[in-house]
């Protein structure tokens, strides 16, 4: 382990400010796990390969010689029928059930789209490049492309969108009607059928805008989708259900965590990091709850 | 009696004469005791105790570094090895193989148990879906420390030592790890039958059907929980490090800590014979063996979808298993009885 941190603070800042903005992404993400976990208690193991799939209609664009920003603008919509689409094939059908059947039925979908993706787009590693420009900060010691900020930015806005929409229109009432008590709500009227396909499409649409900001400001491979479910996982039982604000704090100290692990033990250890640091949350989590005599449920 | 010692004679005189019935398929064979040895000893964590885990493939990555790391490194540097990358400049001789070999297998046996006794305290607190992420994140992260560790190779992986030359005949290695394998299946087979049949399979049930109640029944959970494990975990471990030979190359992600094939393999096994059974996971094995063979042979290129397609199919349609599905239409054949009263019952609801 180097003393890097003392020699050269700068690259700490630097670091701690692409995590920051790192770190809205996830949060994006884990929001939407969250919903669907919240609404239909499933953990869907193909988030990443959604946020993957978002990528690739911004990388579709720009392939196409649109410029990706309007990726971020197209990719919900897209993402929100294959997400509806997935719903009406396989999720309906665990939804009511164990929670463990729909870990393994997501995992299924995400080793299926992992190698259609493949197909389609082919194994390279693809970045979208939007050529916004850098800014360059403290004496040109920190580099922040301008790219970043703008993802961080549509990261935000959408999720206030979505706390707007979720609190204001009738489909986001039915929602949280669902997330309390389904049966309850199915008998006020409320079409749970309904609700949770179009939660799963917002989850999905989340991940759509999530994976156009990737593939605008990192890169973008058919394989590299199980980290980002990881990450989601991991915010989503720090912050635990349903408390947004937690969710955007965790997700950008996750952020954060990740490039200070980057910088410090070198990039190859980063995704181990990530992992690493998601059995020692529950681990750590289990002997302070076995203290009061509790589990994780 | 009769019935069973006859599919018992029958199995093993197919295993012991499978080399010679079918020589082209020994490796495939070997490959398909492998996954027995794997499916089963999942099904001690998920089928008898209820704790689905994805980790298990942690211990087979560790016996599979260790078996080949002790067996190079008794006679070599094992840094020079894996610097060399796969120009053969060391070869070992005979004695110092069979040596090597043998020491590195018990370790690899060994040394895995031990992990899963250290960090099963820990691990094994943690319920239901957390416990099966945790232990995904586990195996996982193993791998990609495994792929920064230049000792054994890092990302490029070992090359695993190589057969003697001249030392009997060309076939004589396959058929080695062939018993070897089958070997190993047998006696996980009658290890694991042997301990469902005592109290040990009981508290294992008991915990699955609830495990507060068996805690304030007086069953020290955790004990059996981590002898639960590290029984696993000695014969992953002992099954990675054959592994390892079979294939004759260690790489980190995709062979040692394969969480996304044989990690889910494991599980999928388990589910699609009959997941809480004894013979569900080997018939599961079996069964996924052929399809996967078939898909990689038949569907090349497609075989990741057809595989995804296959897990969506059996988790959501049969998630209980061939076993589950036998023991719906015969209950007798599993020691059930069915009130006669309740059987009509049954029969005039339909």
């Amino acid at each position: 382990m180097d003393f890097l941190i003392f020699q050269a603070p700068m690259l700490m800042v630097q670091a701690t400010m692409d995590g920051l903005i790192i770190g809205t992404i996830f949060a994006l993400v884990a929001y939407g796990m969250a919903l669907q976990w919240g609404v239909m208690n499933i953990i869907n193991i193909a988030q990443g390969e959604l946020v993957i799939m978002g990528g690739y209609v911004g990388y579709g664009l720009y392939v196409l010689g649109i410029h990706p920003a309007f990726g971020v603008v197209l990719a919900p919509f897209i993402m929100y029928c294959v997400g509806w689409g997935l719903y009406k094939l396989v999720i309906n059908k665990v939804v009511d059930r164990d929670l463990f059947i729909s870990i393994l039925a997501t995992f299924g979908i995400s080793i299926l789209s992992q190698q259609l993706m493949n197909f389609a787009f082919g194994a390279d590693v693809v970045v979208a490049n939007s050529n916004f420009g850098t800014l360059m900060l403290f004496d040109n010691s920190v580099t922040l492309p301008k790219s970043k900020l703008f993802s961080a930015g549509v990261c935000i806005i959408s999720a206030i969108i979505l706390v707007i929409y979720m609190k204001k229109s009738k489909l986001g009432r039915a929602i949280r009607a669902t997330a309390q008590n389904a049966r309850a709500a199915k008998i006020l009227g409320v079409d749970t059928e309904k609700v949770y396909a179009a939660t799963f499409g917002i989850n999905a649409a989340l991940c759509g805008i999530a994976g156009a900001c990737v593939a605008m400001t990192f890169t973008l491979h058919p394989y590299t989708g199980l980290p980002y479910t990881v990450r989601s996982f991991m915010i989503v039982i720090i912050a635990g259900l349903g408390n947004l604000p937690a969710v955007a704090v965790s997700g950008m100290g996750l952020g954060v965590f990740e490039e200070w692990s980057d910088y410090l033990l070198g990039t190859e250890f980063r995704i181990a990091a990530v992992f690493s640091l998601l059995v020692i949350i529950l681990v750590w989590r289990r002997f302070k709850l076995a203290r009061k005599r509790e589990y994780l449920k | 009696m009769n019935k069973n010692t006859i599919l018992y004679a029958g199995l093993i005189i197919f295993g012991l004469a499978g080399a010679f019935i079918f020589p082209a398929y020994k490796l495939q064979l070997s490959f398909l005791y492998i996954l027995i040895v794997l499916a089963m000893t999942w099904d001690v964590q998920g089928g008898q105790m209820g704790y689905n885990t994805f980790g298990n493939i942690l211990f087979f990555g560790i016996g599979m570094y260790i078996c080949s790391s002790v067996q190079i490194g008794m006679f070599f540097d094992l840094a020079e090895w894996t610097y060399a990358g796969g120009e053969k400049t060391f070869v070992h001789t005979v004695p110092q193989f069979f040596q090597g070999f043998t020491v590195g297998l018990i370790l690899a046996g060994i040394v895995p148990t031990l992990i899963a006794g250290i960090i099963g305290y820990g691990i094994l607190g943690l319920r239901g879906h957390y416990f099966a992420i945790c232990t995904l994140a586990l195996g996982i992260a193993a791998g990609e420390i495994a792929g920064g560790i230049e000792l054994i190779g890092a990302g490029q992986g070992m090359t695993v030592p190589v057969w003697p030359k001249d030392f009997g005949s060309n076939e004589l290695s396959s058929e080695f790890f062939y018993y070897l394998s089958f070997g190993l299946a047998v006696v996980t087979f009658i290890v694991l039958k042997w301990a469902y049949s005592t109290r040990f399979g009981l508290v294992l049930n008991a915990i699955r059907d609830n495990e507060d109640k068996a805690e304030s029944m007086g069953i020290y959970t955790m004990r059996y929980k981590i002898i639960g494990w590290m029984v696993s975990a000695f014969f992953v471990g002992l099954a990675g490090g054959l592994m390892g030979h079979i294939n004759g190359y260690i790489e980190p992600t995709e062979i040692a800590f394969a969480g996304p094939t044989f990690g889910v393999f494991m599980v999928l096994m388990a589910i699609l014979g009959g997941k809480g059974t004894l013979w569900g996971p080997l018939i599961g094995a079996v069964i996924f063996h052929l399809f996967k063979e078939g898909f990689w042979t038949y569907f090349l290129g497609w075989q990741y979808v057809a595989l995804g397609v296959l897990i969506v199919v059996i988790v959501v349609y049969f998630p209980e298993g061939l076993m589950g599905w036998i023991r719906e239409k015969y209950p007798e054949k599993f020691g059930e009885v069915i009130d006669e009263a309740d059987r009509k019952a049954q029969v005039e609801l339909k």
